[in-house]
């Protein structure tokens, strides 16, 4: 048959997890930014924010694990075991803390404390160990035969702890403009002054990683240094100085929508410049998709499901932030 | 005692991982039919006791359906990170399989699930009561998804291997695998006892404090019938699913009834009780009753079934195990029978909400049925042993090359984060079933919806009581 069904696959994983990574940033982000904001009103407006969104962002990444096991079973069982421990870590936090946003909301104002520092912790945590998952994922897995050959701690590296607290900051400025856009009043000054120095940091980071990451890797060094690529992929950097540019005017204009959508373009592009790094593999440095493929009646069968089910989720998303659009307020009934 | 390996830890992370897990659409399949049978009745005579007790049990649906979402997670990831030779060898079946569960829970949670939340007295009677029946249907299919997955494990059909791997020849065959029409009646009975069992116990509990209400009655009463009609033909299906495991999965029938080996020519017995001992090769301290093996597996006298000596050592299940947890579900279903009865009697002569002592029988009998669940799958999963797909793939051959420290770390997290979570779910749970149903609590539209902060895609939302002080975190 005609068509690439591991192309078609890959392209509707990446874009489960850009899902992700847009979706469950920002949430992700609102916690991780508790530490300062410590009123309990502002908390409380912090939470509501996210409130109706955060756990269907959560889906995708069940979407995305279901989706690698069925369309590249090799790359499911290799990297999720390459990458045990801070996988583990990453879910059990994600656990933790959507149960205590629930139960936050449901407990007494003596108890409540000990739900919010949950709901920090876990916002970090899961936050820190997918930046890890991405960092060590990004140096490579030893593979011998069909199966992973590296040791069990691996993945603690310089380079994974450095894209961790990279994800972190950028999944706090993610949340920071989301509450930008989403709030008023003194949170959102709060918010204002958090974004300029979280922009700054994460263009640091950005940096860093666009010299660190060809670094690794003489094929990904080749890839973007190489001519005529140099010139092909030149537009990344520009945008990103650009993007950067556009965000340092916005936040001073205090645009409310602006700096959410600009922080967006920049994630983007981060996950652009890493997709293009990576290209065409799934285990890195060295299976493909294609070698890594499932059989071509596996991915057919699922194919059929995902592609009149995701169209439904999609439009009922766009659906459900479009009615929760504008600004919460103290008061708005926040259970 | 030797240290567990990492094999060991394994099993046991995911054997915990799971026993969570299936707690909760466990109660959600349950409910959700439930749920669509009160708003059936409401609409049909209009009676206020249905509508109150249909925005009681919501409630509970809600939490429990959020449970299972969470629980769910570690679920779609643990075949990679745990089974990773499983998920390289299976993924082509497997992957597809989970791959629709997951879809089918999706396609719910987008739509249905929110009418069905807060969209009482927003939308048309009629369109409520479908998103009702449709959430039912949903919750139904992913059961069929995820136990013909399961099915698949235990008696694999419909595929080819192909250098190495299970590689699907047949979706159909895949899907109808011999032993998946069983356990999915099965299952879906199982979770309708379960759940009738809880809601018979809250009631029972409401009766015995003098907490006599028709709403509270009504539950009991639904409740005894469920169990009168539903549990004996739970035996029935539990018998045909046996034959069924017999044909296909005779070392399970052999560890289930400790069957070391039969006397030629001679029916062999039931040991009603006994300790199958792995070592010496024996059923010790058993307490036999001559014959009825050969009557209820073979239909005959003195039919015979093969026993554990025809298998190498290495591939019986642990019969230790198996032998308990079975005699431990089947306890359950006979006492299920007995109070489905119980209840008819009592109710033909006018007892059936103020006799104490059947009231205490249906109050203790609350978990029952999730117990006989768990027994029932830790007797068809340890009983599958040395397997993970049968017959195909050895246990020991499809887990992830970890050290024991690795999984042991996990485990341990897995433990307390569950307790913790989980625990405060349940206390909440236990805490709005004291409050009971109350009445008139239909009459208003809920808060809550798309552009409120109370949503579906937040089920818990749904339930606004306060959680009590006593099971907050710091407790």
């Amino acid at each position: 048959m005609g068509i690439d069904l591991p192309l078609l696959w890959a392209i509707i994983i990446l874009f489960g997890v850009v899902m992700y990574v847009v979706m469950d940033g920002f949430d992700l982000g609102v916690g991780i930014l508790f530490p300062f904001v410590p009123g309990r009103h502002d908390r409380d407006l912090m939470m509501h924010s996210i409130a109706p969104v955060w756990d269907f962002n959560e889906t995708w990444l069940v979407l995305g694990g279901a989706g690698l096991f069925a369309a590249f079973p090799l790359a499911y069982s290799v990297v999720l075991s390459a990458l045990y421990l801070p996988l583990i870590f990453m879910l059990v936090a994600l656990i933790f803390r959507g149960v205590a946003f629930e139960f936050r909301l449901k407990a007494s104002e003596a108890r409540r404390h000990w739900w919010d520092k949950a709901f920090m912790t876990g916002s970090i945590a899961a936050a820190f160990f997918q930046g890890v998952v991405l960092g060590s994922y990004l140096q490579g897995i030893e593979v011998v035969g069909r199966s992973y050959a590296g040791g069990a701690l691996d993945w603690i590296s310089p380079f994974s702890i450095f894209t961790g607290a990279g994800l972190v900051i950028a999944y706090a400025l993610l949340g920071s403009t989301w509450l930008i856009m989403k709030t008023e009043g003194t949170l959102q000054d709060t918010m204002f002054r958090l974004s300029r120095p979280l922009l700054w940091a994460l263009l640091a980071i950005i940096v860093v990683l666009s010299v660190w990451t060809p670094l690794l890797d003489e094929r990904i060094a080749a890839l973007w240094f190489g001519f005529p690529n140099i010139v092909l992929l030149a537009p990344v950097p520009v945008l990103v100085a650009l993007t950067a540019w556009g965000m340092l005017r916005a936040l001073h204009k205090r645009s409310h929508g602006a700096p959410f959508a600009l922080t967006l373009c920049l994630v983007l592009l981060g996950y652009a410049g890493l997709g293009i790094s990576l290209w065409p593999y799934i285990i890195p440095p060295h299976i493909t998709i294609h070698e890594a493929a499932n059989a071509p009646q596996a991915m057919g069968f699922a194919l059929v499901g995902t592609l009149f089910i995701t169209p439904i989720v999609l439009v009922y998303t766009a659906l459900s932030y479009y009615v929760f659009r504008g600004k919460v307020r103290h008061g708005d009934g926040y259970e | 005692m030797n240290a567990l390996t990492a094999l060991d830890l394994a099993r046991v992370q995911f054997g915990f991982t799971v026993s969570f897990h299936i707690i909760f659409p466990s109660i959600t399949i349950g409910l959700a039919s439930y749920l669509a049978v009160l708003e059936f009745l409401w609409l049909r005579t209009g009676r206020m006791v249905y509508q109150d007790l249909y925005h009681f049990w919501v409630k509970v649906f809600a939490i429990t359906f959020a449970m299972g979402v969470v629980s769910g997670i570690v679920m779609a990831y643990q075949f990679g990170t745990n089974w990773s030779a499983f998920a390289d060898f299976g993924g082509a079946i497997t992957g597809p399989l989970l791959t629709y569960e997951v879809l089918t829970a999706f396609f719910l949670e987008a739509g249905f699930l929110g009418v069905m939340l807060f969209g009482w007295r927003r939308v048309g009677p009629g369109l409520h009561f479908t998103s009702t029946v449709l959430v039912a249907l949903g919750t139904i299919v992913s059961a069929f998804w995820i136990l013909s997955s399961n099915s698949w494990m235990q008696t694999p059909a419909g595929h080819e291997i192909v250098d190495g791997r299970a590689i699907p020849v047949d979706w159909i065959r895949v899907i109808f695998n011999p032993s998946f029409p069983y356990r999915l009646v099965h299952m879906l009975l199982a979770a309708f006892l379960s759940t009738a069992l809880l809601v018979g116990a809250t009631a029972a509990w409401h009766l015995l404090r003098r907490n006599d209400t028709p709403a509270v009655r009504t539950m009991l009463s639904m409740a005894m019938w469920m169990l009168l009609i539903v549990a004996p033909v739970q035996a029935v299906v539990g018998d045909l699913h046996g034959h069924n495991t017999l044909k296909h999965q005779p070392a399970k029938i052999a560890a289930i009834e400790g069957h070391w080996e039969n006397v030629p020519g001679e029916g062999f017995p039931i040991y009603l009780v006994g300790w199958p001992d792995m070592e010496r090769e024996e059923t010790l301290f058993a307490l036999p009753v001559p014959h009825l093996g050969s009557l209820i597996l073979t239909h005959s006298w003195d039919g015979q079934i093969p026993t554990l000596k025809d298998f190498a050592p290495e591939d019986r299940p642990n019969s230790t195990i198996v032998f308990w947890t079975f005699r431990i579900m089947v306890f359950f279903g006979v006492m299920m029978i007995v109070l489905g009865i119980w209840g008819a009697i009592a109710r033909a002569r006018g007892k059936l909400y103020t006799s104490p002592r059947l009231l205490h029988m249906a109050l203790y009998m609350g978990p029952a049925g999730l117990i006989a669940i768990l027994a029932g799958w830790y007797t068809t999963e340890i009983g599958r042993q040395p397997w993970v797909v049968y017959g195909l793939l050895r246990t020991a051959d499809a887990v992830s090359p970890h050290g024991a420290a690795e999984v042991g770390l996990s485990l341990a997290m897995f433990v307390i984060v569950y307790l913790v979570v989980f625990g405060a779910g349940t206390a909440y749970c236990l805490h709005m079933l004291r409050k009971g149903p109350h009445a008139g609590e239909g009459t208003q539209p809920v808060e809550g919806g798309p552009g409120q902060p109370r949503t579906p895609m937040r089920p818990m939302s749904r339930a606004p009581e306060p959680l009590p002080d006593s099971t907050n975190a710091s407790s």
